[in-house]
């Protein structure tokens, strides 16, 4: 038996350690498709709850629109359910190339390639296109996906201060020396809502002749007015040079990415990503549903206007209450709760009252930063609003955060 | 020489992972990487710092989130590979 009691100790040992520091992730479960009221089992073998979903990346509300369960339905009749195969072989379909010549004419770009996830798309671009006489600048919050493609690639590693034009121009004059440089940034940070500066990353990109990689997951289908996504809404459709993003948040929420951009760029990584050559192929209901999506959302931009109107509205009103809200225009509102427990007391506190939020704290938020994200969708209906909002008054009165300052809350609470 | 150094070090992370508005005080036993200030991903340009001033080169499995952890490790930490 090669399963050691050493190794047996070892692992729970581990366990034990993510349980006592607080960072044990526990899975509900839920009962119901996913939209904005969901069925939860939590914890496991309690009754079955009904509670509004506030964390989900479901922003358009199309994980389970009608038009796209058909879709996929149809797919699964016409292209089958597995294609057992990575694409090169025999994974290829008519509908992939499709939903990739749809991609890149949503997103204005040269071309497309799908991946099974961005997640994939992230650990496979970067040491395709460069190497190590190269420079990656990347943003400091950058998503852990991308910190993972940055360590498999041999290009040196530079990074900025969050969203610092200064610094990231610093950086960009002190690796003048290096063959290529590329600036790489969340489109959208997933933790505070944060939109990256996009024409300025690009105009400085133009003066210091460097490459753009965005990972556009938290925005594609709704930030600018056609909800292209971050490019759109700063204004450089076109001057972004790699684009990876995911079908697994607005995009229908079930799997897989892509690496969209420059035409030369997208066809290395098909012949040279590892992620993408040694992965199954995505599934055709996925492929056949999100060309639904694509169609759904270039045809009629209501979803992602929707979107618009309840983020402002939620957005207002939690201020308007007095509770402290990271600000943007962004669907994710961070509600700023500074220590962790109290975090965890008030995401369980609204769990009692039917709303469905999470807590984040350190490491996963830097220290002193903890919070509730909570993340509108499409939909929404304003009653679903109303609910949250009556329930965030009701739990921040219990804790008496309602009007109270970062300092103050800290006072109280702690770090 | 080491205060020096200790004082270059400590400038370097004000400069490079503060921001400047921030109020929090940096001393040779500030905590780094535990503390938060730090991450492991930018601990890598804090090791390219290090390397390029002392024109050294800090093998990956020394490169440990411990000894970076403070001001005061990581002068430990450049002792091994140079005279300090």
């Amino acid at each position: 038996m090669s399963y050691s009691e050493k190794a047996s100790a070892h692992y729970e040992n581990e366990l034990k350690c993510i349980r006592g520091a607080g960072l044990y992730k526990e899975e509900r479960q839920i009962k119901s498709p996913q939209m904005a009221h969901i069925e939860v089992e939590f914890p496991t073998g309690a009754p079955v709850k009904g509670v509004l979903n506030f964390c989900a990346n479901n922003y358009l509300g199309l994980s389970s629109h009608p038009e796209v369960i058909q879709a996929a339905h149809r797919g699964l009749d016409s292209h089958g359910y597995g294609m057992s195969s990575v694409r090169f072989i025999c994974g290829t379909q008519d509908i992939h190339r499709e939903l990739e010549r749809k991609l890149s004419e949503f997103l204005e770009t040269e071309d497309t390639v799908l991946f099974p996830s961005c997640m994939e798309a992230n650990a496979g671009l970067f040491e395709v296109v460069l190497d190590k006489d190269d420079a990656m600048i990347a943003d400091r919050l950058v998503h852990a996906s991308i910190v993972d493609g940055m360590r498999l690639c041999k290009a040196q590693l530079y990074n900025y201060k969050h969203l610092n034009m200064e610094h990231l121009e610093e950086k960009l004059q002190e690796t003048q020396a290096c063959r290529f440089r590329m600036i790489i940034t969340d489109g959208v940070f997933s933790m505070d809502g944060d939109i990256a500066p996009l024409d300025k990353i690009c105009d400085l990109a133009d003066k210091y002749d460097a490459m753009v990689m965005v990972d556009d997951s938290h925005s594609t289908g709704f930030l600018g007015k056609l909800g292209k996504g971050t490019h759109e809404h700063c204004g450089v459709l076109g001057r972004i040079d790699a684009i990876t993003t995911t079908l697994g948040k607005a995009l229908g929420g079930a799997a897989g990415g892509c690496v969209s951009g420059r035409k030369a760029i997208v066809e290395l990584c098909r012949q040279r990503a590892r992620p993408y050559l040694f992965s199954n192929t995505v599934p055709p209901v996925v492929i056949a549903a999100s060309i639904k999506v694509i169609d759904l959302i270039s045809k009629s931009t209501e979803r992602r206007n929707k979107l618009e109107e309840n983020t402002k509205y939620f957005r207002e009103k939690m201020t308007q209450a007095g509770l402290d809200i990271r600000a943007g225009i962004h669907p994710i509102v961070p509600v700023m709760l500074y220590n962790a427990k109290l975090a965890q007391d008030v995401a369980r506190d609204l769990y009692e009252e039917g709303i469905y939020a999470v807590g984040f704290f350190f490491p996963v938020v830097p220290q002193s930063q903890a919070r509730i994200r909570t993340q509108v969708s499409a939909g929404h209906e304003m009653h679903h609003l109303e609910k949250a909002l009556a329930a965030f008054i009701r739990v921040g009165k219990k804790y008496e955060i309602l009007g109270k300052t970062k300092q103050e809350i800290i006072e109280r609470y702690g770090m | 020489m080491a205060e020096d150094i200790k004082k270059m070090i400590i400038e370097y992370v004000k400069k490079e992972y503060l921001d400047e508005d921030s109020d929090q005080v940096v001393t040779e036993d500030t905590k780094l990487i535990s503390s938060g200030i730090v991450d492991s991903f930018s601990m890598v340009s804090l090791k390219m710092f290090l390397e390029k001033k002392f024109q050294i080169k800090i093998p990956d499995e020394k490169a440990t989130p411990e000894a970076f952890d403070s001001v005061t490790s990581i002068i430990h930490l450049l002792s091994e590979f140079t005279p300090l």
